[in-house]
């Protein structure tokens, strides 16, 4: 039976086990949404293309699912590219369908016609115009795969209008056929071992660990290693998660991880970039040595010999020289080395992980993660830490970015994989509320709450909309210092306080932004109010929006300043 | 004084022969900051496979990073980093030079000297096609240089690494 490409796009889709589309209508894309109603698969309509694309990011990087948008073609396309660009740079595995001009109109400039295959080249994984219905499958298929496998990444598909309404016999590949794409998935043995007898002779090892944690699902291996040989260590903003923050107490309650460190790099703990300076071994794994981690290069870690770990061949030896590169899945090359040190226990190891711990937690005493708490006036970090009682390790958090990200990557203790959803390559202001729209469609029971500056929120505040029109209820902790926190606290201390810029006064009244969509709008004014409005706001079983008027002028601490080594931190 | 370590270096690229497969790869190099001296590309043998050959400069790190980031292009089946195996190379260039009663005698000795081939002619003109490697067509282009060279198209590189014994 031959079928429209429409309907192909959907067969496709359901052999995929896509559950729910992100989108937004348009010419180019109609006879996609006229088959719509056919199909199982429930469809999100959105406000905005860009917050589709961090919908469908959200809901990929809290379920490890392939998150799937559609958009029309030319602004629709357009609209998406921070969102693809966000994905591409932090790897989350998604599949963008964009509508395109009929292919005999492709090159003549048609109404809304736009080069997206051209846009996005740079922040795809990979992309493809298709144009013949007869490749319309293969294609999906290939998209799918290549978007979950390897380093995984978006992957975007323009589909010409005529395509999709051309037909054709449905056949769905069993295989893809990619003869130039063979990610390494198994570390190699004789690297894995000059690694293991690195760190069996390091007197003062950190593990170092990133965003692959999360995407290789091996948090555990991580924790296990971490423990068996008794190294600490510290987590990249997209690790987070990936090494519990805390275990449980003997009173039943929790406390904090001895082997904890903290995150590292300009907004790290005192600790983490300590320890990172003074190890004489590092295991870094799935991670990319980014600028904001590591500060000035040159004088990064000049103690240690680094043991790289990485699927993608390219993070290795880009930014630093690396002792043992290891090409490879994070947790088959984990596995390896825990069954290392299984079969040999590290000599001698309690002796001297004894001094290296203690030396590491006299600095955490010496400069621990701290603020000043007032009576007056709302600390920022104080609804932080509020809002982690009360919602906990089970909750799904997402961040916009500025200061609230990193107050929240300092003071939110994260115990598990999945629960903190940022964007860190790219920093997209916007991200966070649109996100946790995606996570919480994924996770329909979870508490889902984005913590938000006053700026971030307004990128994406008409998804508002979005929320509520689908009675998805999740929650926002906006962070109102009527600033651009971190420009304004670079101004303070980098460019004279001259605050040009960053000045937001005039943004609309939260509360009454929140009511005007539907939702509930709640704000807290002095600091006896934040945790009433916190737990009357997480108990509302719809969208709400809490404003938190906190201190106006509050900085991150510690900081590193952009083009200094991470140990000439600023503390207060 | 900048010192560099930048070096030339040939790379072979196998790719499928697939819509927008050449802008991926000048892509990525524009857009990471590599440079590109030439660039051929053409069908091979096999039927969907394209051979590109690229000329580029960068210190040893630069060189591996391209090697890995056009690896990690989907449509790129096989790089070769000619700096590691030994190769041949050619490239062909077409000449239009200034060819007056005077001149024609000496145009054509060049031509000998170099196994050139003189391809058209004009009352004015004659354009030679010449193969080599790099040197041979540079040391060609200083000779007709001098006897004055209307226009030039050069290929650029093609390479191919040599068969094992």
């Amino acid at each position: 039976m031959k079928l429209k490409g429409a309907q192909i796009f959907f067969e496709c889709l359901k052999k995929e086990g896509v559950e729910v589309v992100f989108g937004f209508p348009g010419g180019a894309v109609l006879d996609i949404y006229h088959e719509m109603a056919e199909h199982n698969i429930r469809h999100i309509l959105v406000r905005h293309e860009q917050g589709a694309a961090h919908m469908a990011d959200g809901y990929a990087r809290a379920s490890g699912r392939v998150g799937v948008c559609l958009v029309t073609s030319g602004p629709g396309a357009t609209n998406t590219v921070t969102g693809i660009a966000t994905a591409y740079m932090d790897s989350v595995p998604m599949v963008i369908f964009t509508g395109q001009v009929p292919t005999p109109l492709i090159g003549d400039d048609a109404f809304q016609e736009v080069d997206i295959i051209g846009i996005t080249r740079p922040c795809t994984k990979h992309s493809y115009l298709v144009r013949d219905v007869n490749d319309l499958a293969t294609v999906i298929k290939e998209a799918f795969f290549l978007a979950r496998t390897g380093r995984p990444g978006p992957v975007l598909v323009d589909l010409p209008k005529d395509v999709i309404q051309a037909q054709t016999d449905f056949k769905y590949p069993k295989k893809v056929g990619l003869p130039g794409y063979r990610p390494t998935m198994e570390a190699h043995s004789g690297q894995v071992v000059k690694a293991c007898q690195l760190l069996a002779k390091a007197k003062a090892p950190v593990i170092f660990a990133g965003g692959g944690i999360i995407i290789s699902e091996s948090s555990e291996e991580l924790t296990r290693l971490a423990h068996l040989i008794q190294a600490p260590v510290t987590c990249t903003l997209l690790g987070l998660g990936g090494f519990p923050a805390t275990r449980p107490a003997a009173s039943g309650a929790s406390e904090a991880e001895p082997l904890w460190l903290g995150m590292p790099g300009m907004h790290g703990t005192y600790q983490a970039n300590m320890a990172l300076s003074h190890a004489d071994a590092i295991l870094a794994v799935g991670v990319r040595f980014d600028d904001r981690v590591t500060g000035k290069v040159s004088t990064f870690a000049p103690k240690a010999k680094i043991i790289h770990v990485d699927i993608d061949p390219t993070s290795i030896s880009k930014n630093v020289e690396v002792e043992v590169p290891i090409v490879g899945d994070c947790k088959n090359a984990l596995l390896q080395i825990l069954e290392y040190f299984q079969k040999e226990p590290i000599q001698g190891m309690a002796e001297s992980r004894g001094q290296w711990l203690d030396r590491l937690a006299g600095w955490e005493k010496e400069h621990p993660l701290t603020y000043s708490n007032s009576r007056e006036l709302i600390k920022p970090q104080y609804v932080i830490e509020k809002l982690y009682e009360i919602a906990g390790r089970e909750a799904i958090i997402t961040t916009e970015v500025g200061q609230h990200q990193m107050w929240t990557a300092q003071f939110y203790k994260f115990d598990r994989p999945r629960t903190l959803l940022t964007s860190g390559g790219l920093g997209t202001m916007g991200y966070g509320f649109p996100a946790a729209i995606g996570a919480q469609v994924a996770f329909p029971d979870k508490l889902v709450i984005d913590i938000a500056g006053d700026g971030s929120i307004q990128m994406n505040v008409q998804e508002l909309c979005t929320a509520v029109c689908n009675k998805i209820p999740v929650k926002v902790v906006i962070i109102n210092n009527t600033y651009l926190g971190l420009p304004r606290q670079w101004q303070e201390l980098f460019y004279d306080k001259n605050y040009t810029g960053s000045c937001m006064e005039g943004s609309p009244d939260f509360v009454k932004l929140a009511e005007a969509y539907g939702a509930v709008g709640l704000r807290a004014e002095r600091p006896e109010d934040v945790e009433t409005v916190l737990r009357k706001g997480l108990s509302i079983n719809e969208p709400v929006f809490m404003d938190f008027m906190v201190s106006a002028e509050e900085n991150v601490y510690p900081i590193v300043p952009p083009g200094k080594s991470i140990t000439d931190m600023l503390l207060t | 004084m900048i010192v560099t370590n930048d070096k030339r270096y040939t790379i072979g690229i196998l790719v499928q022969n697939v819509p927008g497969v050449l802008a991926r790869i000048v892509g990525l190099f524009s857009g990471r900051g590599y440079n590109i001296e030439t660039v051929t590309a053409a069908e091979t043998n096999e039927e969907g496979f394209t051979r590109i050959t690229l000329v580029t400069t960068g210190d040893e790190r630069v060189l591996s990073q391209i090697v890995k980031q056009l690896n990690k292009l989907v449509n790129v089946i096989k790089v070769f980093d000619f700096s590691e195996t030994e190769f041949v190379d050619r490239e062909m260039a077409l000449i239009k030079v200034r060819a007056e009663q005077q001149t024609r005698a000496e145009v054509l000795r060049i031509v000998d000297i170099f196994r050139a081939k003189v391809v058209d002619v004009s009352p004015h003109f004659y354009t030679l096609e010449v193969t080599g490697n790099e040197g041979k067509i540079a040391a060609i282009v200083a000779l007709l240089d001098q006897i004055g060279i209307a226009e030039i198209a050069r290929t650029g590189k093609a390479a191919l690494a040599r068969s094992k014994k």
